[in-house]
């Protein structure tokens, strides 16, 4: 990539170097190095990114949560402009669904959200022949959609059903959640918000505060604290996919 | 032989003058600018590079998370919409206008939204006062 902020930098060290060699030096003044100024951009300064010292990872008490109660579903599809009506309704997009569980022997009832789980070992990643499934350093699992070309390969692999494809032209996407004709899309922690510092938008909308958002690679961090703490659970633990999503109370 | 002389002499022209002709009179893409003032480079670079810089861009957002860089499509939309339209698409669209003049399929839009939308109109709103 041509990137022209090459020209001026070149320009600037080659100025600064004159300027430096009259002193011996290569600090402009006391305690400024080159580096710094060639480093600092203070009109666009983009953010350092997603970071492997990090892990996003999501605990939902399933105890809290109501059955019948789909304020997640609705927020998130406020906040990921999932706003089609589909000709089947086989075809709807879900980031995340409501699911009422009754144990067969006990007649005990729950209900909870299930969404994409964050695997550390996503299969989705493992089967996708182009590369466009991917997991990020911070271990939020996301499609890449410029190369996604919708083989659906990742919905078969998906354990969890966590993934759909848009089988439909849309029009009325939120400008900061591209989405649309042709790709497979899961649920993204929100991705666009957690880079902001905010929750996703599950999270906040909960009226229980049944779910908690946090990193789990932070000892102090609250998820960190109650997985330590108290006991849970990850579906289907058996394939060792070493989700970022945990329950409790199933 | 003076007969034959004069028509080669006129077809001579003829051929000089045409492609002149046809060049002066060519359509050009009508570009709007919304919002005139400095674009993140200079004009000439930005129509030889823009797809350059907003496909890198596009992948360091994505796939390592760094936001807020310098060339960004929803920044773009939010300068260059139309203030009638409010998009960037359809006729006289900032990038529809030159893309089709190019005869260059943009498949952007199947994806993001080319209007600027609900999280884009404040800024807008002081972008248009800077101006």
């Amino acid at each position: 990539m041509n990137e022209p902020q090459n020209k001026s930098r070149r320009g600037f060290i080659g100025v600064a170097a004159a300027a430096g060699a009259g002193l011996g030096v290569a600090a402009i003044a006391p305690g400024l190095h080159l580096i710094e100024v060639s480093q600092a951009n203070p009109t666009h300064a983009p953010s350092q990114g997603a970071s492997s010292q990090v892990r996003w990872g999501m605990l939902v008490d399933t105890t809290k949560c109501a059955s019948g109660c789909d304020a997640c579903v609705k927020a998130c599809a406020t906040e990921n402009g999932i706003n089609e009506t589909v000709q089947d309704e086989r075809q709807v997009a879900q980031w995340i669904r409501k699911i009422d569980l009754t144990d067969p022997k006990s007649g005990r009832r729950h209900s909870l959200p299930m969404m994409c789980q964050h695997c550390a070992e996503p299969p989705c990643v493992d089967v996708c022949p182009t590369g466009a499934s991917m997991k990020r350093a911070d271990g939020i699992v996301l499609v890449d959609r410029h190369i996604c070309i919708g083989c659906r390969y990742c919905m078969m692999a998906c354990p969890y059903k966590a993934r759909s494809f848009v089988h439909q032209p849309l029009t009325a996407q939120n400008p900061e959640v591209p989405r649309g004709i042709g790709c497979v899309e899961s649920c993204t922690f929100c991705v666009q918000r957690v880079d902001k510092g905010l929750k996703p938008a599950c999270t906040e909308a909960c009226p229980e505060g049944a779910m908690l958002f946090g990193d789990l690679n932070d000892p102090n961090s609250e998820i960190a604290q109650r997985i330590a703490r108290e006991a849970t659970t990850r579906v289907r633990a058996d394939l060792k996919l070493d989700q970022g999503v945990r329950y409790q109370g199933i | 032989m003076k007969l034959l002389r004069i028509p080669f002499a006129v077809l001579l022209a003829a051929f000089l003058a045409t492609p002149l002709a046809a060049f002066a009179g060519a359509p050009k893409p009508v570009v709007k600018i919304e919002n005139p003032g400095q674009c993140i480079a200079p004009a000439d670079e930005m129509r030889r590079n823009h797809m350059e810089m907003l496909k890198h861009q596009r992948d360091r957002t994505l796939r390592q998370g760094i936001r807020g860089e310098k060339a960004s499509l929803n920044e773009c939309i939010n300068c260059h919409a139309s203030k009638t339209t409010g998009t960037v698409t359809g006729k006289d669209g900032f990038c529809q206008e030159c893309h089709s003049y190019a005869a260059v399929k943009l498949d952007c839009w199947d994806c993001h939204q080319p209007k600027a939308g609900k999280h884009n109109a404040a800024h807008a709103e002081t972008m248009g006062a800077k101006q």
